[in-house]
């Protein structure tokens, strides 16, 4: 099975560290953000900045697969 | 027109309708296993969509995720986590599942095993452990359920007799038209639960606050600690928070109903658009987290916490509305559970039934067992719901922690060679083993850590260790595949015979 870019790989260990290992340093109140606790804040943010790393590793992937015709699949 | 009679007429109504879809969409197909079952593969990215989303907008998402707010705080955090990251788990591996599905003709989470590892034993486990997590997932759905007619009637309804409505609706609609009646129904659901958390969400804590900010500075004077981890609890701090974001984002997918939509789709490009685009619909869970809070200081003192967001709702708005979240919240209950019955069923009949029990059964035969299993399983779930009190966020932790152990086997299977039938089997069997003792002796969290957790790391131990020993049969995916698949080995993969009913 074909195995994925690194760059995609690393793209997608991104919002791992940020939401999950990191959580000692971003569990707090203060600063509040847009009337949001931090951690709330935090979290609610990498919902939207997730896709964002996730659409560069789509595009790498794309990138990767094309010059090969592999998927058949569609545009 | 008394308020319940309003309420419960809209929620009936609703569920109705959602029924009537799924009914409906049986008349335009013919209707085979695989059609049952995977929908023949045709379905586009809007469907595959509806579908995968649908099915995580659950009873959980509207009642547990603001229970858990109201009583325990900071770690409901852990649902925010995981929703982005089992996205980029799904970007990853289903893609390679669906390529999978395409060449062999697989239609359940098992049959990928069987193709992959070549052993009935293990894709007889592996449906068992499939089967055996659905039951707290379902039983959640009916807990929910219970609970929403019951204070939707204002009391007069009790839990168990709605219960046993509602799920015989489902029962029926899953026996009649499979997985394309219950996308259509999630439809509805969708657009109906989509609608009652944006308006609630942002409505009652402007309602009572004058909005999300004042709601959270209220929350931050009245009880400092309670948005921080641990909360309310006094064992839920960061360990265990990193430990349930990684149980859960790496199981999601490994729940046979989610695992095998990927099957659905008509390329793996879709999937990996449907990874990049997913957890933007996640944004309504915040909401329903918000409206949780709010009850904490609108509504304090219930001594269920899942009864916040609709306690709330109630106090708060008129009847006729109370109905329509009620509705939206029933249909949110049967839908996935409907998908969870199916995908257990079917499981149960084709890759535990048929090939340890009866090998000579024909496809006919094993959609017919699949039938009524659906509602054995139904019945199962109902007996445990009505006999138990766990609470929402902690009956689907136990599921995850079961289907989690089939991660390993998965990405390994995906990803490398020298992976073992045997390394698969023993590693599941620990994992699972260990994970169930924690949990039922209460020693979850286990030194802060989730125990489905400790259960997975083992797993993944065992797995590589018995594979370095032992030999695989079966050389990966990459193996030719110019030759039939359908060998004499294969006992458990589907040839093309339609079966009709």
């Amino acid at each position: 099975m074909k195995r994925p870019h690194i760059g995609s790989i690393l793209l997608g260990v991104i919002p791992f560290v940020a939401i999950c290992f990191t959580v000692s340093l971003w569990d707090r109140i203060y600063p509040i953000v847009f009337g949001l606790p931090f951690n709330f804040f935090w979290l609610i943010a990498w919902l939207l900045l997730t896709p964002l790393c996730m659409l560069g590793a789509y595009r790498l992937e794309e990138c990767v697969s094309n010059p090969h015709r592999e998927e058949g699949g569609e545009r | 027109m008394s308020s319940s009679l309003v309420a419960l007429s809209i929620i009936s109504f609703i569920v109705a309708a959602g029924s009537l879809a799924g009914f409906f969409a049986r008349f335009r197909h013919k209707m085979d296993l695989e059609q049952w079952t995977v929908a023949g593969r045709g379905f586009g990215m809007v469907l595959v969509w509806l579908l995968m989303a649908g099915e995580i907008y659950t009873t959980f998402t509207f009642l547990g995720a603001s229970g858990w707010a109201y009583s325990r705080g900071g770690p409901v955090l852990y649902i925010l986590g995981y929703q982005p990251l089992m996205y980029i788990v799904s970007f990853f591996i289903l893609p390679l599942v669906w390529e999978a599905g395409q060449k062999r003709k697989l239609q359940t989470q098992a049959d990928f095993f069987q193709a992959r590892y070549q052993n009935t034993y293990l894709s007889a486990l592996v449906a068992s452990v499939g089967v055996i997590s659905m039951l707290p997932y379902v039983q959640l759905q009916l807990t929910g359920l219970g609970i929403i007619v019951e204070v939707a009637s204002y009391g007069a309804i009790h839990r168990t007799p709605a219960m046993i409505i509602a799920f015989a609706i489902v029962a029926g609609f899953v026996f009649v038209s499979g997985v394309r009646g219950v996308a259509w129904a999630s439809v509805m659901k969708d657009l109906l639960l989509l609608f009652a958390a944006l308006f609630i969400g942002i409505a009652i804590p402007y309602i009572y606050f004058g909005g999300i900010g004042r709601m959270f500075a209220a929350v931050v004077q009245a009880k400092p600690q309670h948005l921080l981890m641990p909360g309310a609890t006094k064992n839920l701090g960061h360990g265990w928070y990193v430990t349930s974001v990684l149980l859960t984002s790496l199981g999601f997918f490994m729940w046979p109903q989610n695992f095998a939509a990927a099957y659905t789709a008509r390329s793996g490009n879709i999937l990996r658009r449907n990874a990049v685009l997913m957890p933007l619909y996640s944004i309504t869970m915040p909401l329903m987290i918000f409206v949780g809070l709010t009850a904490l200081l609108v509504v304090p003192g219930l001594s269920n916490g899942d009864l916040s967001l609709l306690t709330l709702v109630r106090k708060t708005f008129p009847a006729w509305f109370l109905g329509i979240i009620g509705g939206a919240g029933a249909l949110t209950a049967m839908v996935p559970a409907a998908i969870q019955i199916l995908t257990g069923a079917t499981l149960f009949a084709k890759n535990l039934w048929r090939p340890l029990v009866a090998p000579g059964m024909s496809d006919r035969q094993v959609a017919t067992l699949a039938k009524i299993m659906v509602l054995v399983l139904t019945i199962g779930a109902l007996c445990l719901a009505i006999g138990s009190t766990i609470s929402l966020v902690n009956l689907l932790l136990l599921g995850y922690a079961g289907v989690a152990q089939l991660f390993p086997g998965v990405v390994l299977g995906l990803f490398s060679k020298r992976v073992t039938a045997a390394g698969v089997f023993s590693g599941i069997a620990c994992g699972f083993t260990i994970a169930a003792v924690l949990t039922f002796k209460h020693l979850d969290p286990w030194r802060g850590m989730n125990a489905g957790f400790i259960g997975l790391c083992i797993n993944f131990a065992v797995t590589g260790l018995v594979s370095l020993v032992t030999v695989s049969r079966a050389a990966g995916f990459d193996e030719d595949l110019s030759a039939p698949a359908e060998g004499p080995k294969c006992a458990a993969n589907l040839t093309c015979t339609a079966v009709h009913f």
